[in-house]
């Protein structure tokens, strides 16, 4: 195989001309109604995957459109080739809606209600069967020399320690850089973990109307705690975060922010949105985990860089995510969900740059087919970001 | 130079706090480097890897800086060498308990 100037990566092109590095068949759950019949697909037939979750009824507004914008965004990542949207029926994130919507993309799309069918072991069937025959034709997908620009890769820490923001961090933003540079597009997340360093993002926004937005997530995610009367810190940062040497919000912000790189600030977009713009682009998530990284796929995303200084397991079901430990002890005490070790940094044995070097070698791996960690042992993680209360 | 030296890290130089890359115990007397200048810190305090102690004196109420930028501010007086977290600094962000509905 004639691979690669580090510009290239075996990739599968999609009807729309998005490329994935995956080749999954989505059992996608509406409702969570719907949950439990579509893992049990997941074990009737090799090739699918799913997610649990406990969303899709009795939400209004701006809650209705974000979950409906998640569910639609898994559905069209390009790494689905195919997705059987399987609903309950009667719940208010309609199955027959989410299917349209992904359809849009040019590629299989099957609705199955559970309702319609009798219950749970005729959908289920009936659900199985159509996997069955996408899986097949998936199967059959043969990947394509693709160039790095037709990647967006999220960003992440999580568990994070003092050494994030002096090890991993700083080598992500190193990789963030040259992701912009190849015209493909990096995903800075975490609206709470920015607070504190946020005059530093606004500082290289494209105009000011992207810099104005900057202050806005920053003011409205900081605004939540102020509103409720609690102190941010009970939450965030996080007994682990404390013991690994963090003591406030704003210096694990700075330590966060470092993934960032030094590239312009491109856009700020919302939950699960897909980027506009090439470069490095904010999406306004929280921290917690798993629901940015749920966003962060939602909006596109067919990778995730994940730093880690205290050690997390977490992954999606249809995006590969590349852990890197922020410090050698941690790298080697939770090895079996490592990819990667930054720890080089701060024993002195590597630079910020060949770290980057590492990391970035890594992604083409990744993307040419090599399983993470997270991926080999079913890290299949889903959360969304509730932004409204349930009627 | 016989003495040996500790594993710190000091981001910027208006720094008032550095960061201890190996367990480092009280009594201690470490040499701490930056772009301008080097500091010499007896520790007053046994620092765990990965957290922090004062460079330089901090008064109750000052700002304290590391990346060059505030990470919080001193909840009381904190001499140089002593371990600098959450007992003796505040963040001041998100601080719904002081401003918000409750505060």
């Amino acid at each position: 195989m004639a691979q690669t100037d580090k510009r290239t990566f075996w990739g599968y092109r999609r009807p729309n001309g998005t490329v994935g590095i995956r080749n999954h068949v989505l059992i996608l759950p509406t409702i969570v109604c719907a949950t439990q019949a579509a893992r049990q697909i997941t074990e009737l037939v090799h090739g699918t995957v799913s997610f649990i979750h406990q969303h899709g009824c009795a939400q209004v507004g701006v809650d209705f459109e974000q979950t409906m914008r998640t569910y639609i965004g898994m559905g069209a990542n390009p790494n689905v080739y195919g997705v059987v949207v399987l609903g309950l029926g009667c719940e208010t994130h309609q199955a027959k809606m989410i299917a349209h919507e992904i359809a849009k993309t040019g590629k299989p799309v099957e609705v199955v209600a559970i309702q319609d069918y009798g219950g749970t072991l005729m959908a289920t069937a009936q659900g199985a069967k159509i996997a069955v025959k996408m899986v097949q034709e998936a199967s059959m997908q043969r990947r394509e020399l693709c160039d790095f620009s037709e990647l967006i890769v999220g960003t992440e820490c999580g568990g994070s320690d003092a050494c994030s923001g002096l090890s991993a961090n700083p080598a992500v933003g190193v990789v963030s850089d040259r992701i912009a540079d190849l015209g493909g597009t990096s995903i800075l997340a975490e609206t709470t973990e920015l607070i504190g360093a946020e005059h530093l993002l606004a500082e290289r926004a494209v105009d000011d109307k992207v810099a104005k937005r900057v202050y806005e997530v920053i003011h409205a995610m900081e605004n939540r705690a102020i509103q409720m009367g609690v102190d941010i810190r009970t939450g965030n940062p996080s007994p682990g975060n404390i013991r690994g040497g963090l003591s406030s919000l704003e210096e694990k912000s700075l330590g966060a922010a470092a993934k960032a790189g030094t590239r312009p600030l491109q856009e700020l977009i919302d939950y699960a949105q897909k980027p506009t713009r090439k470069g490095l682009v904010w999406m306004d998530t929280p921290g917690h985990d798993i629901e940015q990284l749920t966003g962060m796929v939602a909006g596109g995303s067919q990778l995730a860089l994940f730093t880690t200084g205290r050690g997390t397991p977490t992954g999606s079901p249809i995006a590969p995510t590349i852990k890197i430990a922020t410090n050698s002890t941690v790298f080697e005490s939770m090895n079996d969900n490592i990819d990667l070790n930054a720890g080089t940094i701060i024993d002195g044995t590597e630079t910020i740059e060949q770290v980057g070097e590492r990391i970035f070698d890594e992604i083409i791996e990744v993307c040419n087919g090599k399983l993470t960690k997270a991926e080999i042992l079913k890290q299949h993680d889903f959360g969304i970001w509730r932004i409204g209360p349930t009627f | 130079m016989a003495e040996k030296q500790h594993k710190i890290v000091m981001m910027k130089p208006h720094d008032k706090v550095a960061v201890a890359l190996e367990p480092l115990s009280a009594g201690t007397t470490v040499n701490v480097r930056n772009a301008e200048t080097t500091l010499t810190v007896q520790l007053k305090d046994s620092i765990e890897f990965g957290h922090k102690f004062a460079v330089v004196p901090i008064a109750e109420g000052e700002d304290i800086l590391k990346y060059g930028e505030v990470i919080g501010m001193a909840t009381r007086a904190i001499e140089v060498g002593e371990h600098v977290h959450i007992h003796n600094l505040e963040g001041k962000r998100g601080r719904g308990d002081k401003i918000g509905a409750n505060g």
